[in-house]
C-alpha cells in the first residue's frame, strides 16, 4: 500500500516512454497520454483520501531508510495539490487533443507532457532537498520543450529568455542546496529541520532567504516576475494554461514546504508581507495596462501569487490553511480562464480586446464559462476565490496585519475591474463582423469540467477549509514530520 | 571548503554574470555555463576536506573518510547542466537561422510602454 505513493511519478514516466516508442502513431500517443493522465488523477484522489484518513505515507526509495536514502513523503498538503494538479493535467490534455492545428500533432508532445506531469508529482512528493532540485529540473526542462516546440521567429527569442532565467534560478538553487549541505551535512528535509536548529541564527536566516529567493523566481514573486508575462502568452493555449495552473504553484509549494519545515518563524514575517503586497499590487497594475486576454491573465498569475505568500507570511495555522485553499482555487481557476481565452482566440482568430466584440452573442457558451471563473478570480462571493480571500483576511485580522489586508482588498477591486475590461471588451458589445469558427466539443467539455470543479470548491468550501487546516497543522509542526520520515524502518 | 575552490567558484560566478548581461546570445550561453560550473564547484566543496576513499572499514575511525555524497550530487548536477546547455545551444541555433542575428533586441512590449512615456513628456 505504501508503494502506491510512488505511482504518481511512475505512471507518467512509463507513459512518456510508451509515447516515445509510438512517435509515428498519433492515435496511440493520444490513448496512452489520456489513459495515463486518468490513472494519475485516480491514484492521486485515492491517495488524497487514504492520507487524510490513515495518515502520511512515507516511502524509502530503494529500501534505504531515511535519512540515508531518498524518501517520498505523501502528506496532506502534497496529496491535496497533487490531486488538484492531476485534474488540471487531465483537462488540459483533453483540450489539447481536441484543439485543431496545435503542436500536439508534432511528434513528442505527449511524451514531454507526461514527463512534465512526473516532474510535478516528484516535486510535490519528495522529502529530499536535492531530489526537489532534480524534480524542478525535470519539470522545467519539459516546460522549455513545450514552450519552444512548434514556435518560430519571435517566440523562439522570448522562450530563450524564459530558459535563461530558469537556468540562472536552477544554478542558484543548486548553490543554496550546496551551502545548506555544507553547514548541516544532509539533504533529507526531515533530518535538516532538526540539524538547522543548531546552526547560528544569522546563517540560518541567510540560507532561508536564499531558498526563498530561488523559489521566488520560479513562483514569480515581485521583483522577480518579469520573465512570466513575456513568455507565457506566446505558447499554445493548452501549454499556457498548464504553466499558469501548475508551474508557479509548485514554486509556491516549495516555498511553503521549505519555510515551514526548515526555517519556521515564530510570528509574521514583515519582509515576506512586503513582498506579498508588492507582488499583488504590481501584478494587477500590469494587468490593467494590457490589451490581450492572455497577457492580462498572465499578469494576474503574478498578482495572485502575492495572496499565497501573504498567507504564509502570517506564519499561523489559519494563514497557511488559507494559502493552501487559495492555491487549490488558483490552479483550477487560472487553468480554466486560459482555456476559455484560448477558445476565444480559436473562434475569433485573435485575443486582442479591441478587435473582438460581442462574443456573448455569438458563442454564449464561452461567456457562461468565462463569467464564473472571472468572478472567482476577483474573489466575488459566492465563488471559490471568495472562500480563499475570506480565509486570508480572517487570518490577517488575527495577527493585526491591517496594511496587507488593505492592499489585498484594493487589489481584489482592481482584479474585478480588469475582468470587467475583458468582459466588456470581448463578450459584450455589438458582435464584430465575421462568423466565428465553431469550437469542438472536446475543448468545451474539459473547460466546463474545470469550471465546475471551481464551483464545487466554492459550494463544498467547508470540507476543503477543514482539510487545509489539518494540512496547515501538520506543516506548523516539524517534529511530527520528522517522526513520520525518520521513524520509517524498511 | 578549500579556499582555492571558493575563490574559483566566485570568479566563475562573476565572469558568468558579466557574460549574461551581454547582448550576444552566444555570450549569454557561455555565461550560463560558467555560472553552472560555479554552482557545481560550490557543491563539490560542500563536503568538507578530502580524506581517504569512503570504502567502509569497521576498524578505521570514521573521521578520516572523504564525503562520498556530494560527489554523487555533483555528478547529477553536471549531467543536468550538460543536457540543458545542449538544448539551449540548439535553441540559439534555431533562433539564429530564423532571425539572422545573434543579438538579443529590446522587448517589444517594454519598448511600447517606454515610448508612451516619452511622447507624453
Amino acid at each position: 500500500m505504501t508503494t502506491a505513493a510512488t505511482l504518481p511519478v511512475i505512471i507518467p514516466l512509463i507513459a512518456a516512454a510508451a509515447a516515445l516508442v509510438a512517435t509515428r502513431h498519433l492515435a496511440i500517443q493520444r490513448i496512452v497520454g489520456i489513459t495515463a493522465s486518468t490513472l494519475l488523477a485516480a491514484v492521486s484522489i485515492w491517495l488524497l483520501i487514504a492520507v487524510d484518513t490513515e495518515g502520511t505515507i512515507v516511502v524509502a526509495v530503494g529500501g534505504w531508510a531515511p535519512p540515508l536514502g531518498i524518501a517520498l513523503v505523501a502528506d496532506r498538503l502534497a496529496v491535496l495539490l497533487l490531486a488538484t494538479a492531476s485534474l488540471a493535467l487531465l483537462a488540459v490534455l483533453v483540450y489539447a487533443v481536441a484543439q485543431r492545428a496545435t503542436d500536439e500533432e508534432l511528434g513528442g508532445f505527449h511524451a514531454v507532457y507526461q514527463i512534465l506531469a512526473a516532474g510535478v508529482a516528484l516535486a510535490l512528493l519528495t522529502g529530499d532537498l536535492f531530489t526537489l532540485f532534480v524534480a524542478f529540473e525535470i519539470m522545467l526542462t519539459a516546460s522549455y520543450v513545450l514552450l519552444t516546440h512548434g514556435s518560430g521567429g519571435k517566440s523562439t527569442r522570448s522562450a530563450l529568455s524564459y530558459v535563461v532565467i530558469g537556468l540562472v534560478a536552477s544554478a542558484l538553487l543548486l548553490t543554496a542546496i550546496a551551502l545548506i549541505y555544507a553547514v548541516a551535512g544532509t539533504v533529507n528535509m526531515a533530518d535538516l529541520s532538526a540539524r538547522l536548529n543548531d546552526i547560528p541564527p544569522g546563517l540560518r536566516r541567510g540560507l532561508g532567504w536564499m531558498l526563498f529567493l530561488v523559489f521566488g523566481i520560479k513562483a514569480a514573486i515581485f521583483p522577480l516576475f518579469f520573465w512570466l508575462p513575456d513568455s507565457y502568452p506566446l505558447a499554445p493555449t493548452p501549454v499556457t494554461a498548464l504553466f499558469a495552473g501548475l508551474l508557479t504553484k509548485i514554486g509556491v509549494y516549495a516555498i511553503l514546504r521549505t519555510q515551514t519545515l526548515l526555517f519556521p518563524s515564530d510570528g509574521p514575517v514583515t519582509l515576506m508581507l512586503i513582498f506579498a503586497g508588492l507582488t499583488m499590487a504590481v501584478g494587477v497594475l500590469g494587468a490593467i495596462a494590457q490589451k490581450d486576454i492572455k497577457r492580462i491573465l498572465s499578469f494576474h498569475i503574478v498578482s495572485q501569487i502575492g495572496y499565497m505568500i501573504m498567507g504564509l507570511a502570517f506564519f499561523t495555522v489559519a494563514g497557511i490553511a488559507a494559502a493552501i485553499v487559495f492555491t487549490v482555487h488558483q490552479i483550477v481557476v487560472k487553468a480554466s480562464l486560459f482555456l476559455v481565452g484560448g477558445m476565444v482566440e480559436e473562434s475569433e482568430g485573435t485575443g486582442t480586446i479591441d478587435s473582438v466584440d460581442g462574443v456573448a452573442h455569438k458563442s454564449p457558451v464561452l461567456a457562461w464559462l468565462f463569467l464564473p471563473a472571472a468572478l472567482s478570480l476577483a474573489g466575488f462571493p459566492p465563488f471559490s476565490g471568495f472562500v480563499g480571500k475570506l480565509a486570508l483576511i480572517e487570518a490577517g485580522f488575527a495577527v493585526d496585519g491591517w496594511v496587507i489586508i488593505g492592499v489585498s482588498l484594493v487589489v481584489s477591486v482592481l482584479t474585478l475591474f480588469s475582468m470587467t475590461k475583458i468582459w466588456g471588451g470581448v463578450f459584450w458589445g455589438k458582435p464584430s463582423s465575421g462568423t466565428p469558427r465553431p469550437i469542438p466539443l472536446g475543448m468545451i467539455v474539459p473547460t466546463a469540467a474545470l469550471v465546475i470543479v471551481g464551483l464545487v470548491i466554492a459550494i463544498g468550501a467547508e470540507p476543503l477549509v477543514e482539510y487545509a487546516e489539518r494540512a496547515a497543522n501538520d506543516l506548523m509542526d516539524p517534529a511530527t514530520y520528522r517522526n513520520w520520515v525518520l521513524g520509517v524502518v524498511q | 571548503m578549500s579556499w582555492i575552490i571558493a575563490v574559483t567558484a566566485g570568479l566563475l560566478f562573476a565572469t558568468g554574470t558579466y557574460l549574461i548581461l551581454q547582448r550576444l546570445l552566444s555570450r549569454i550561453i557561455v555565461g550560463l555555463g560558467l555560472i553552472a560550473h560555479g554552482a557545481n564547484l560550490v557543491l563539490l566543496g560542500s563536503g568538507g576536506d578530502p580524506g581517504s576513499p569512503p570504502i567502509v572499514d569497521a576498524t578505521a575511525p570514521p573521521a578520516g573518510y572523504s564525503d562520498p555524497l556530494e560527489q554523487a550530487l555533483v555528478l547529477t548536477a553536471i549531467v543536468i547542466t550538460f543536457g540543458i546547455t545542449a538544448f539551449l545551444l540548439a535553441l540559439a541555433y534555431r533562433s539564429w537561422t530564423e532571425m539572422g542575428s545573434d543579438e538579443v533586441e529590446d522587448d517589444a512590449e517594454d519598448r511600447r510602454i517606454a515610448d508612451l512615456g516619452t511622447h507624453r513628456s
